[in-house]
């Protein structure tokens, strides 16, 4: 690694703590309805919405009204991204006249975007009009987003609260969520962009002369638009000649601003932020970076201000940042070392002042590899899934260190809201078992952990697993899974390992070798979607109940402190613990062989 | 349950309305105010006002007079900015050496004489297959072969590549690059 590789990423952990504490001070003010700045401007139209909606902000609601609105919320947002794919090619805003999209992507999409997840199936420019990615999915981005947030905050209030049966206002928490703070940051994020160079139009795609011409083959059409073929019945190949390049454009800028700032991923373009238009400059990359981690690192501060002690923010957000600087220093020096079968023809790999050598298959030039490999443990230490490379591409070791990061849960740092009450819930394990280690009742921020927290936490942490392991296992025993694998040997079963690490953990990023877009993996990623995103959710709205309910118990000399040093290394060895068992034989089975197998053939 | 109904639909509407057509209608207002070059794809035009290529966009290029940009792995053609591309080949992938096999052909082929090792971007597909950019390092090895093409001093060459080099953002961020679309245009004004 070069001492500019060591800088970039020292600016980039830096400006992520700096700005946990003003950021994180402002959610908190917001969501405990105290002024915060933008008030003036946005609280008119805060309640006018509520008063059009019929919504009382001042009637707070028990654990199970809040969780069947965030269902019900979740469920209209699906079904209204379902319908407009569907019905796109009749709608304004198509300068491409796409056509609409199939029912099983339709279904896949309208899951990932509701759930916060992103995956895509599809390739933005081809298939999704100019409509469909702002009206369906970048309200998403926005509304799925602040549903993760405002979990969070009830949870939070569960903790803070005692003796009571209310947990907050969902709508209250939703509105709020995405009026003070999701907006005016996108918008600010957006405009940033859009000078760096990512397009927002609503133009149709533009085209350019092109320097050199090219010449294709393709199979020449009859006039029923069917192959024609020869007498063998090979088809006929013509030559075609391209003298012009159709570049897609598009409303592009205010969709990445919020794909980012969401924890959300899912680009605009086919390539997401490697592509030139959403991600054109090494500022647009650091800014864009830093926005993946950014809500997600400040709400750990909120989370200490609204328990009454930022100690217990602190602890957390320490806890997440040394995992996350320990796996930047696996992915970097992998992708640096390169690829030793390109050594063997001579192709100089060395980091040097003209270039940044490397493996760059899949890697943009202005980027590089040192902000290609932070970019990929940023975005799946969030549940971003956005990518600036292609992590099918990676090495071995550095595609297993985002692979890895997923499979822990999505809780370093992880997606906005569901990123900390995942880690809470590793939290509640944690105190569990270091109670059961010195014989007291365990109690995390003055309330007692006790059967019912557990068996949800448990809950919280097994469900995702199960989807991963399982859903990989039955793809790779039946053919419409193993079918789609591009990347022959190990590397396809990271590929199917890979898919269902992200789709089971509401990540959104691929190795996009795999051919996903097939009912078979529509439906099973579907499914591994909803299981990890709702069977989180409820269960952690469930403990915010049954915490709000309970008194707060004074610290004794036998209660363990969770804002120390020790807590955090405690913290860590669980979220390690739990993701190093439950993975390790899958992970020995897909990019640890295929390591071996890479050094071997040297 | 039925009285969340109520306020989940009207709401969602709202957020729709507020997220979906105020917030992207405002950004698109805004950039085309203050950036209209870059909101709408930083497009290149020549003295006579006609438009020559997207500045962030590359093409494809292959004749020894011009510099060659990273390979492109969209279909059905390199440089398909209507679908952008990475290859997606893994690392282990017999066919990633058969490419860069391929492609170390097509440069030798062009340029002979030339023995020093290839700069590993010249020969690997980008992210996008729309890279703009080469490393200065990829430019380097090419200016002897653009220059016999062309019958330029080498030096002349050179220093169209320094012209079209950039640097890190602030000397910090990124990693230094050509652009090879803007190169090539200058070397085609020149000669």
């Amino acid at each position: 690694m070069t001492i500019n590789s060591f800088l970039q990423i020292a600016l980039y952990v830096a400006a992520l703590l700096a700005l946990a504490k003003p950021l994180g001070w402002y959610m908190a003010r917001v969501y405990e309805d105290e002024p915060a700045g933008l008030n003036r401007l946005l609280a008119p139209v805060e309640t006018a919405i509520y008063r059009l909606s019929g919504v009382n902000p001042k009637q707070e609601m028990r654990w199970t009204d809040y969780a069947i609105a965030l269902l019900i919320f979740n469920l209209l947002g699906a079904l209204a991204v379902f319908a407009l794919q569907r019905l796109q090619a009749g709608l304004p805003f198509n300068p491409q006249s796409l056509p609409g999209v199939s029912p099983d992507s339709a279904f896949n999409t309208a899951v990932s975007f509701a759930t916060n997840t992103n995956w895509q199936g599809y390739g933005g420019e081809t298939t999704m009009s100019y409509l469909t990615q702002m009206l369906g999915l970048t309200v998403q981005n926005f509304v799925s987003a602040a549903a993760g947030m405002a979990t969070l905050v009830a949870l939070i209030r569960g903790f803070a609260r005692r003796k009571v049966d209310i947990i907050g206002n969902f709508w209250v928490d939703l509105t709020r969520s995405t009026l003070y703070i999701l907006m005016p940051l996108s918008l600010i994020l957006a405009l940033v962009l859009a000078g760096q160079g990512v397009v927002q139009t609503f133009s149709p795609y533009q085209t350019v002369p092109l320097v050199e011409s090219v010449t294709y083959e393709q199979p020449k059409l009859g006039s029923d638009s069917q192959a024609l073929k020869d007498i063998n019945g090979n088809p006929i190949m013509e030559q075609v000649e391209v003298k012009e390049q159709l570049v897609a454009v598009g409303p592009a800028a205010s969709q990445v601003a919020i794909k980012q700032l969401g924890t959300n991923g899912g680009g605009f373009f086919n390539v997401n932020s490697a592509h030139p238009l959403e991600n054109p400059t090494p500022l647009s990359n650091f800014l864009e970076m830093l926005s993946i981690l950014l809500i997600p690192g400040a709400l750990c501060y909120t989370f200490g201000m609204m328990v009454g002690d930022t100690r217990q923010g602190w602890a957390i957000l320490a806890a997440m940042t040394l995992v996350f600087v320990a796996l930047i220093f696996v992915a970097v020096p992998a992708e640096q070392s390169g690829n030793p079968a390109l050594a063997a023809l001579s192709v100089d790999q060395s980091a040097s002042l003209t270039q940044s050598g490397g493996n760059m298959e899949g890697k943009e030039t202005r980027f590089g590899i040192t902000n290609s490999a932070l970019w990929a443990v940023a975005t799946t230490a969030a549940s971003n899934g956005s990518v600036n490379s292609m992590h099918d591409s990676f090495t071995p070791i550095g595609g297993m260190a985002p692979m890895w990061l997923m499979q822990l849960g999505e809780v370093i740092y992880g997606g906005v809201g569901s990123g900390l009450y995942g880690m809470i819930m590793f939290a509640i394990v944690a105190v569990f078992v270091s109670g059961l280690m010195i014989g007291r009742t365990p109690e995390y921020l003055g309330k007692k952990i006790e059967a019912y927290e557990m068996k949800m936490a448990a809950i919280a942490i097994l469900i995702p697993p199960l989807a991963v392991l399982g859903g990989t296992a039955l793809a790779v025993m039946v053919d419409a899974g193993r079918t789609s694998v591009f990347n022959p040997d190990a590397h396809g079963f990271s590929e199917v390992l890979y898919a269902f690490s992200s789709a089971g953990n509401n990540n959104g990023s691929a190795f996009g070798g795999l051919s996903a877009n097939t009912p078979f993996y529509n439906a099973m990623l579907g499914l591994a979607m909803l299981f990890s995103r709702y069977w989180l959710a409820v269960p952690v709205l469930a403990i915010a109940g049954s915490l709000a309910a309970k008194k707060i118990v004074p610290t004794g000399p036998g209660t363990l402190p969770t804002h120390t040093p020790l807590f955090v290394v405690l913290l860590i060895g669980t979220v390690l613990l739990v993701g190093a068992l439950t993975f390790i034989p899958a992970l020995a089975l897909g990019p640890v062989v295929e390591h071996l197998q890479m050094m071997g053939a040297r | 349950m039925i009285k969340h109904f109520k306020p989940a639909i009207i709401l969602f509407i709202i957020l729709s309305v507020l997220t979906g057509v105020i917030y992207p209608a405002l950004v698109t207002g805004l950039a085309q105010l203050l950036f209209f070059h870059q909101a709408n794809g930083s497009l290149m035009t020549d003295s006579s006002g006609k438009t020559t290529g997207f500045r962030l966009i590359g093409q494809p290029l292959s004749s020894p007079g011009h510099f060659w940009g990273r390979p492109s792995a969209t279909g059905p053609f390199p440089y398909n900015a209507g679908a952008s591309s990475g290859s997606n080949l893994g690392p282990t992938n017999p066919a990633l050496i058969d490419a860069v096999k391929v492609r170390i052909q097509a440069l030798k082929a062009a340029d002979p004489g030339n023995k020093a090792p290839i700069p590993v971007d010249l020969i690997t597909a980008s992210g996008s297959g729309l890279d703009p950019h080469i490393s200065p390092a990829a430019a380097d090895y090419q200016i002897n072969r653009v220059a016999k093409a062309r019958h330029m001093k080498p030096e002349k060459v050179r220093s169209l590549v320094d012209a079209n080099t950039e640097s890190r953002q602030w000397w910090l961020l990124g990693e230094p690059r050509v652009n090879v679309l803007t190169l090539n245009l200058a070397l085609d004004a020149v000669h």
